[in-house]
């Protein structure tokens, strides 16, 4: 038996103990917000927070979680609201076909928890470890800055509509 | 626009046939196969056409016949139908249409998301049945209210009658008595209040919470898991299996065969794919396992010397252009096998319960999909139910439905609702693939710069046959077995040797005025499974007919961009989108060691001109930022045309720099994404779009910002170092 924390619920798993923790989650808990991509650790799409600290989760045994703190994407917004960085990727209108969505938003949570302030160059380490297919990647790094400044308190995150280069110049006729 | 008026014709009759006034959990008439409509009538509700259903709670839910794989469809046919009928697009509750025929692309006539015709196809259907039905709104609206209709107005969702506002759910007892009208006039331009404006895609909520269902997020009472052991050599039999170990597995229920190889049944997917590794399988050798990547190769350019080759398309005299000319050149171009390797791995959960089968997967052919589950269950068409959820990605793979046949086989066989997912590994290893292509093309040019012959030839497999012959039931869903059978093995016979696969050649010659040309292709088939790769043919064809067109502006001593605008005196919107990137990049200052490529590709319907700012350090290509100019006519949704272009950036950047698929012995030597890597964020260009105006008819936008970006990465290369590149992907060292 392996008791562990699940968005701020005590938890308990019975099975096979080498059972990776995305299918502890997934198929035991049924939280299916977490998605697996690789098996392999390779794409980030199974990404959790473990204690705080972003994991792939395909590659690590449920065994390896026993009396820590598991978070998911079903657990990052609080009380009902959404977490800074997902009002941003909503603005930004970030997702195409979202499956890599729930690894990108908790790899960037993780990130922007310990440095809210993170520049261009942190976002791509930080971020290396998780790939979107549909190439989302120029509007996460904006929604990244954007929720960062937020949570800086620096700026409120913007509320204005996109503007699309050159669209309303083209258009304006 | 290659609308077909027809198809469109009967596309809006079997729409308007469906409706009559409905009211209130009735039964809607069947057609021909499709039998009743696959609506929810749970929920009291006005259902006046297949695609909208109005609630007197007001709810409005659209009925959405194009499969969302990333590309925005359902945000932007909600926003077309929407705008006629005057309700926001994000108030719309849009979902998933289900398996019928009403639902047809009416350009492919069956239910298919593929080929980025969607919005272009749907443009004008949905706009009127939009129309239609707020005009019968307002016809009920005015005989409840006993108010004139030219007194009534709508906005979002309301019926405005001076200083009241009526919600439509409260005339749709009237309207379900009224006849459906037809021809309502559509908006102009300046009426628009949706289309072409900004707000949030309908599912960006959803997709970033965790609350968007995927094919694989389906969980359904006393399901288990599959997964299926493929021979690593396409095309071999499967002679003997040992099950044994994968039966000591905990949680392990079943080891069987199917058509593809062995099924391995558990209580959960960790548990089947573990014991997969464990069955000992013998397999037939198959042709392809002599074939290797240098084999292929070598093959490719031994036949494109063939004079066995198809002329595709032939005009004008181009023996005596090239006669004639003092200036030809020749190149001669390579591109290699590629995989979709979408996000989400295949999957589909069957259900065959009490004459029922329900079907829950996400896919781009649900037509398809039912056709398939009718032909191996045996289930009658009207009692198969797909229901198609978000595709984590798609880019063709998911209009091939291996997979379904699978699932189907495996549900017969254990009795149990059963969910099939493929691990990465089967995807990279055991799917089909984007064929190498050889193509070589030569050119005769005058002395002002002019192509005056044009000559191209590609040699590789055919994209089509394997989709074919995976979609031939659904063509065919009522043939009796033993016709069916011949009519494969008859189609696979002739597939083998058909020489004109419109879909292999397509992009040789029609971005630009190529009077006099000749196009032919040699088919050179090593039994590898193939498919459609987002942009098709365009994929590999834009690539070499652009990189060309570099090297013949340098022959004729002209920039890239009036000598592409010298061979479009007839093609004027390529021609706008061109000139207005060459304006760009003229107003353009990059830093020092920077360089910057151009190219433009016509494909389907929509003009894409690029130009890539390129850096080479240490043999190592750089891409800093692409500028896309783009004319896709109306621009329905201006900041998903953006995104689609970054993500098509993306897309074909990792083909560029990285994608390849290699054969050993016929066997896929990749398997996972440390020896298939994709494009990641810290190699990710900034990404420009400027939309060109337009007020024709929209065209699609999922794939047509592929191909000209492989040829301006390698013309900057050249700008860079004086290198052509002229094979995929890009390498100096």
């Amino acid at each position: 038996m392996i008791s562990f924390d699940l968005n701020g619920q005590h938890v308990e798993f019975s099975g096979d103990p080498d059972t990776p923790l995305l299918w502890v989650v997934r198929d035991f808990f049924k939280l299916k917000g977490s998605k697996f991509g690789c098996g392999a650790g390779l794409c980030g799409a199974c990404t959790m927070h473990l204690d705080g600290s972003a994991i792939k989760t395909c590659v690590l045994s449920v065994a390896a979680v026993a009396q820590k703190q598991v978070t998911t994407i079903e657990g990052l917004s609080t009380e009902g609201e959404l977490h800074p960085l997902q009002t941003a990727w909503v603005t930004h209108n970030v997702p195409q076909c979202g499956y890599c969505q729930s690894g990108q938003i908790m790899a960037a949570a993780a990130l922007l928890k310990d440095n809210p302030n993170a520049g261009l160059e942190d976002i791509d380490r930080a971020m290396a470890g998780n790939i979107c297919r549909c190439g989302c990647y120029p509007r996460i790094k904006n929604a990244i800055v954007d929720a960062g400044r937020q949570l800086a308190g620096a700026e409120k995150a913007r509320k204005a509509p996109i503007a699309y280069d050159a669209m309303s110049e083209e258009a304006g006729a | 626009m290659t609308t077909n008026t027809l198809s469109r014709r009967r596309f809006l009759k079997v729409s308007a046939q469906t409706g009559g006034g409905l009211f209130i959990a009735a039964q809607l008439p069947g057609c021909s196969f499709g039998g009743a409509l696959p609506i929810d009538l749970a929920d009291d509700g006005f259902v006046p056409n297949a695609f909208l259903q109005l609630t007197t709670t007001n709810d409005v839910i659209f009925y959405c016949p194009a499969d969302e794989m990333g590309q925005g469809i359902r945000t932007g046919l909600a926003t077309l139908v929407g705008e006629e009928l005057d309700v926001h697009p994000e108030t719309m509750r849009v979902v998933s249409a289900g398996s019928h025929e009403d639902y047809n692309n009416p350009e492919y006539e069956m239910q298919l998301t593929g080929g980025s015709n969607a919005i272009r196809a749907f443009h004008e259907p949905l706009r009127q049945i939009g129309a239609d039905t707020r005009a019968l709104l307002l016809n009920a609206a005015s005989l409840d209210l006993g108010i004139p209709e030219g007194q009534l107005a709508t906005e979002n969702g309301m019926i405005i009658a001076g200083e009241r506002r009526y919600p439509y759910g409260e005339f749709l007892g009237t309207a379900s008595t009224l006849p459906f009208p037809e021809d309502t006039p559509l908006k102009t331009r300046a009426q628009f209040k949706f289309i072409g404006s900004q707000f949030p895609r309908i599912d960006a909520e959803e997709k970033t919470t965790g609350e968007a269902v995927f094919g694989i997020d389906i969980d359904i009472p006393d399901m288990v898991s599959a997964v299926v052991v493929r021979a690593p050599v396409a095309g071999s039999k499967l002679i003997s299996f040992n099950p044994e170990k994968a039966l000591g597995v905990s949680g392990v229920f079943d080891v069987i065969a199917i058509s593809s190889g062995v099924a391995v049944v558990a209580e959960n997917y960790w548990q089947a794919n573990r014991a997969a590794k464990l069955v000992e399988i013998e397999w037939q050798s198959a042709p392809l396992g002599s074939v290797s990547s240098a084999t292929m190769r070598a093959d490719l350019m031994a036949a494109i010397e063939d004079d066995n080759q198809a002329t595709t398309d032939r005009e004008g005299d181009p023996e005596h252009a090239f006669a004639e000319s003092s200036q030809k050149h020749s190149a001669t171009f390579f591109t290699p096998l590629l995989a979709h390797a979408p996000m989400e791995p295949l999957n589909a959960t069957l259900r065959l319960k009490n004459g029922v089968a329900d079907l829950w997967t996400g896919v781009q052919a649900i037509g398809s999909a039912q056709g398939l589950i009718e032909r191996i269950t045996g289930y009658p068409r009207e009692q198969i139910h797909v229901h198609n959820q978000y595709l984590g990605g798609g880019f063709g793979r998911r209009a091939t439905l291996t997979h379904i046949v699978e699932v189907a086989e495996i549900a017969l066989a254990v009795e149990k609702p059963v969910q099939l997912v493929w691990s990465r590994e089967n995807d990279l290893q055991n799917g089909l693939y984007r064929p190498a292509s050889l193509m070589k093309l030569h050119a005769a040019l005058d002395n002002t710069g002019r192509i005056t012959g044009w000559q191209a030839r590609r040699a590789g497999g055919n994209l089509t046959p394997d989709y074919m012959r995976n979609s031939l039931p659904a063509l065919m869903p009522n043939l009796p077995e033993f016709i069916f059978e011949g009519m494969t093995a008859a189609t696979d016979y002739m597939l083998k040797r058909w020489t004109t696969d419109g879909s292999s050649v397509e992009g040789l010659h029609e971005t630009y005025d190529l009077p006099h040309r000749e196009i032919s292709h040699v088919t050179v088939d090593h039994g590898l499974p193939l498919t459609f790769w987002r942009s098709v043919g365009h994929s590999y064809t834009g690539f070499a007919v652009e990189s060309m067109m570099d090297e013949l502006a340098e022959a004729a001593n002209l920039d890239p961009v009036s000598f592409r605008l010298k061979q479009l005196e007839n093609k004027p919107r390529m021609a706008g989108v061109i000139t207005k990137a060459g304006d760009l990049m003229n107003a353009m200052s990059v830093p020092e060691g920077h360089h910057l490529g151009f190219a433009a590709h016509s494909s389907f319907s929509t003009d894409v001109a690029q130009i890539a700012e390129v850096s080479v350090t240490e043999n190592k290509i750089r891409v800093h930022k692409v500028t896309c100019v783009v004319d896709c006519g109306m621009a329905v949704n201006p900041d998903i045309i953006k995104s689609q272009l970054e993500g098509s950036v993306m897309f074909a950047l990792t083909a560029t720099l990285h994608g390849q698929i290699d054969l050993e012995q016929g066997a896929v030597v990749q398997s996972n994404f440390h020896d298939y890597p994709i494009l990641r964020m810290d190699e990710a260009p900034a990404v420009e779009v400027v939309i060109m105006p337009s007020d024709a008819g929209p065209t699609g936008i999922g794939e047509p910002g592929v191909p000209p970006l492989a040829p301006a990465v390698a013309n900057g290369v050249y700008r860079a170092t004086g290198r052509r590149l002229r094979e995929l992907p890009l390498r100096l060292a």
